[in-house]
């Protein structure tokens, strides 16, 4: 089988495994949903592995492949059809996404057990991972963009998934109306591209692009910035990060699957797949790495403050995926997407060890309240542990070669991305930092109840509750299920957790510098277009920069441990000294509130406008009471005539009878 | 010659009194009688145009027939006085004016209008005209089909009536 | 006389019949003006076959003379109907089809 057909294959099976639960969902008894799930999921996996086979056996110049299913729309020579594009970046990306959606719906069989809404899940979870590789494997862009708005969808539906919870659903919508934003940027985009190219398909356009566009020509810029606020609203970055923390409100899994693996590393798939429009405007790839890496520190510094264990990971992924971004920005593509590979083992790893502390924790969320879980949970401390290293960039972890490799890319395009490095490695500190952060306060110190609890081998359980606000809530469909599952006890939460934490440390040996580069080799067909991104740094600048990275996240690591083991109270005091700091940073330097100020309140200000003058008075009162006004008293005469009275029509008839008689008097004489 | 002129004029106003007294008299069994003068008025108009079959036609069917049915009919019902005034002002007030508008209209139009044989007596005509023999032999070869379906509307007519008038069983109290 | 001097009284007795059955409100009355709307026609008829000289409107006017008592036999057993179903009998009172 070719490529393509694997690549056929690799969009099916997550779609039939919706169909299947979602119209089945009444006949599978139990866990079956979720069986059904992994299993489409896993046959996904090893499609993609099919592809990559195939790729692999071909010359390195035949590695493009496009196939068509069938052809939209046709007119003169525009062609739009239903087209995947199957090359080493997008069987790439399928493998990542498979795989670990594969081990996420594994964990999520023995997370949701007990959830009155278990095979919606599952359903939901199918489809998005549909969504995905759909938005990955597209060949043209209107298929991109039909995945890039499923995958929006899907996140909806799952951010909002417990929906009798207010916070949840308001979260769902904050999310769905900034995706919409990206969207709508994303449809410019492609518009802008046909007007000047005259055709939407992936190849052809970057092929010709730079015979129609000069450079920094003023079109591709906007097309390129159009790009970017589409891939910046699905990957969270600045300005258009807002609605990553709430999208916590969801269960744990859909956190890891979408908000920390797949959904939003779309934004860098994106501006890594359009590479040659990117450069051929460097003024928007400018932007793009400056946003990225504000991001980065952005997200960092709120980490440091915030106490819900979720969002202190959303922020990461936040920070991280700003790494990314500067990456592919600054051309250091298979950089970016290397370390894109590596986050997801790391941040799907901490999400799922997040959710086993949470389940022991029976659904707090909130650092205050946890400690000293070490003895109690070994396992999801080990995993967890491991997770953060990964993400701290600990010497020997996958983080460590992922995101020094983008740095020393930053040193070697020189100038001005130099500084862009150098607050790369200060976002490093402050990750390596708030990592600890996590690991100390959650795991180290006194044990509080429910780990005292825990190591007398009965999980805790508390009254159900809205982990945000404390409203009461109970266990019925649309809330979450009353059993809390914990990695120890449930062996699919373990099979997923395990392999997870093994690539989080060897995954970073396919490229380490000078030894091998099995990335970037991979994935050079695709961008041997590109003279940026031939200019790699030499060995020992990477060599270089992976020191000094190792050094300082082994710096924040100490410093993390010296504030929260050796000296406990340091940040009480560090909060009394500095209340406008830790304000600032508490309230995610005040974009909630200036959005809601700027945004949200003038249009519900115009909403209840429009509903009371607009509505009421202008349409129902004066079109629709006018018209029927006008009709009503035109009839009224015609009304007035039909009185009943026989005599009365007899008049009429009388009446009608002499004007004809003196009409015809006067013609005729 | 002179005195069927003023036969003209005796029964022409002895037909409008009938007419008048018809629609002005109250008491509808004075209306009726009223009526039957109008007819022999009328009876007399025809036989000064010759018309002898059509004449004894109108008084034996109809003001001997017809009148004499209304009669029994008036007879039956009673009949309370009306007011002469009724209270639907506006239509009683205009069916007059109309009515007198349209009869002006059609003097204008008989008076005023080119037709020359409207002002002659009208041709000499023999003395088998408007005789029982004459209509007869008319009605049954240039007027058979009128003929034959007027006989079917009598008869129609007469089943209608027994059918409207009858007693229904049980749904009187 | 002239055929006009017929036509005009027949125009007024056809007026008066009019006024009388806009104006009358007892249906016996109404239906004794229809009569006389019809008998003015008649006159009509029987002048127009005296101008011409051929018997063919009198004919009409046997005609005419059958339909309306026809209609006068069909018009009264309505108001005995009228009559027996205990219904006011006045014209005004049947305005079933007001609109």
């Amino acid at each position: 089988m070719s490529a393509t057909s694997y690549g056929w294959l690799v969009l099916a099976f997550p779609l039939a495994g919706t169909l299947i639960i979602a119209f089945g969902w009444r006949v599978l008894p139990g866990r079956v949903p979720g069986w059904i799930a992994t299993s489409a999921i896993f046959l996904a996996f090893l499609s993609s592995i099919g592809a990559l086979l195939d790729l692999l056996d071909r010359s390195e110049e035949e590695r493009q492949l496009v196939d068509t299913a069938w052809t939209y729309a046709s007119t003169g020579n525009f062609k739009v059809g239903l087209e995947i594009l199957v090359d080493p970046l997008s069987v790439f990306m399928c493998l990542v996404v498979s795989g670990v959606s594969f081990l996420i719906h594994l964990y999520s069989v023995a997370y949701m057990g007990g959830d009155r809404g278990y095979a919606r899940y599952f359903a939901y979870l199918n489809f998005f991972v549909f969504s995905m590789l759909l938005l990955v494997l597209a060949g043209n862009f209107v298929i991109l963009i039909i995945g890039w708005a499923f995958v929006g969808a899907a996140s909806y539906l799952l951010i909002s998934f417990w929906y009798r919870r207010q916070t949840a659903v308001a979260a769902g919508i904050k999310a769905f109306v900034i995706n919409v934003i990206g969207d709508v940027g994303l449809v410019i985009a492609a518009f802008l591209i046909l007007d000047n190219v005259g055709s939407l398909d992936f190849l052809p356009v970057f092929q010709t692009a730079h015979d129609h566009f000069a450079t920094n020509d003023s079109t591709i810029v906007w097309a390129c910035l159009m790009l970017l606020v589409g891939a910046f609203a699905k990957s969270a970055q600045l300005p258009l990060h807002t609605w990553l923390p709430d999208a916590m409100e969801g269960p744990t899994p859909v956190s890891a699957l979408i908000h920390a693996a797949t959904m939003v590393t779309a934004g860098v798939y994106l501006i890594a797949r359009m590479h040659p429009l990117f450069e051929l405007a460097p003024t928007a790839a400018d932007i793009g790495a400056i946003l990225g890496c504000a991001t980065l520190l952005f997200a960092g510094t709120v980490a440091l403050v915030v106490t819900d264990l979720k969002r202190v990971i959303a922020y990461s992924t936040i920070s991280q995926i700003g790494y990314m971004v500067m990456g592919v920005s600054m051309a250091a593509y298979s950089a970016g997407l290397f370390h894109l590979m590596t986050h997801a083992f790391f941040k799907a790893l901490l999400f799922m060890g997040a959710g086993s502390v949470i389940g022991a924790m029976a659904g707090i969320q909130d650092m205050d309240r946890m400690g000293g879980f070490r003895r109690a949970m070994p396992f999801t401390f080990v995993t967890f542990a491991i997770g953060a290293l990964a993400r701290a960039g600990f010497p020997g972890t996958s983080g460590w070669f992922s995101k020094d490799e983008i740095l020393a890319f930053a040193f070697n395009r020189g100038g001005w991305y130099a500084v862009l490095g150098v607050l790369g490695y200060v976002g490093a500190f402050l990750t390596a930092f708030y990592s600890f952060r996590m690991v100390f306060r959650v795991f180290y110190g006194n044990a509080v109840p429910e780990a005292v609890e825990l190591e007398s081998g009965h999980v805790a359980h508390g009254e159900p509750m809205n982990p945000m606000t404390g409203e009461p809530e109970d266990t019925d469909v649309g809330f979450p299920g009353p059993e809390h599952h914990v990695a120890e006890r449930a062996w699919p939460m373990k099979a997923a957790m395990g392999p997870l934490a093994l690539l989080a440390i060897v995954g970073g040996y396919v490229a380490i510098p000078g030894v091998d580069n099995v990335i970037a080799n991979f994935l050079e067909p695709v961008f041997a277009d590109s003279p940026l991104a031939q200019d790699e740094p030499s060995t020992g600048a990477e060599w270089l920069g992976l020191v000094i990275g190792g050094a300082i996240s082994i710096v924040g690591i100490g410093l993390a441990w010296t504030i929260y083991l050796r000296r406990p109270g340091t940040t009480a005091r560090l909060v009394e000294r500095y209340p406008w700091a830790h304000r600032f940073l508490e309230h995610k330097w005040y974009f909630d509130e200036a959005y809601g100020a700027l945004f949200v309140r003038p249009f519900a200000t115009f909403g209840s406008f429009g509903r009371r003058v607009i509505e009421t008075d202008f349409v129902q009162g004066t079109i629709v009471g006018g018209a029927t006004g006008v009709v009503r008293v035109s009839t009224s005469f015609a009304r007035a005539i039909q009185t009943g009275y026989l005599r009365a029509y007899a008049l009429l008839l009388l009446v009608g009878v002499a004007g004809l008689t003196l009409y015809f008097l006067i013609n005729s004489s | 010659m002179w005195f069927e002129d003023v036969l003209f004029f005796i029964a022409a106003i002895g037909a409008l009194a009938g007419a008048l007294g018809v629609v002005i008299l109250q008491n509808p069994f004075y209306s009726v009688l009223s009526l039957v003068c109008h007819l022999l008025g009328l009876a007399v108009l025809f036989l000064l145009l010759n018309a002898e079959f059509i004449a004894a036609a109108q008084v034996v069917v109809y003001a001997g027939a017809v009148m004499v049915l209304y009669l029994f009919v008036v007879a039956y019902i009673g009949g309370a006085d009306e007011p002469l005034r009724p209270e639907s002002g506006g239509i009683a007030l205009f069916g007059p004016v109309f009515a007198f508008c349209v009869a002006v209209e059609l003097c204008i139009a008989f008076i005023a209008s080119g037709l020359k044989a409207l002002n002659t007596d009208g041709p000499d005509v023999g003395a088998g005209f408007g005789s029982p023999g004459a209509i007869g032999e008319l009605l049954l070869t240039n007027f058979l089909i009128p003929f034959e379906a007027a006989s079917f509307l009598l008869l129609v007519a007469a089943i209608g009536a027994v059918v409207l008038a009858r007693r229904r069983r049980g749904l009187e109290s | 006389m002239e055929t006009t001097w017929y036509l005009v009284l027949s125009a007024f007795i056809f007026a008066i019949g009019v006024s009388g059955v806009i104006s009358r409100r007892n249906p016996l009355v109404v239906l004794l003006c229809l009569e006389l709307m019809l008998n003015a026609g008649n006159l009509a008829l029987v002048a127009f076959s005296r101008m011409h000289g051929g018997e063919a409107g009198q004919v009409f006017a046997l005609i005419v003379m059958v339909i309306a008592a026809c209609e006068v036999v069909i018009g009264l057993g309505i108001i005995v109907a009228m009559y027996r179903n205990r219904l006011p009998i006045d014209i005004d009172e049947m305005s079933e089809l007001r609109g």
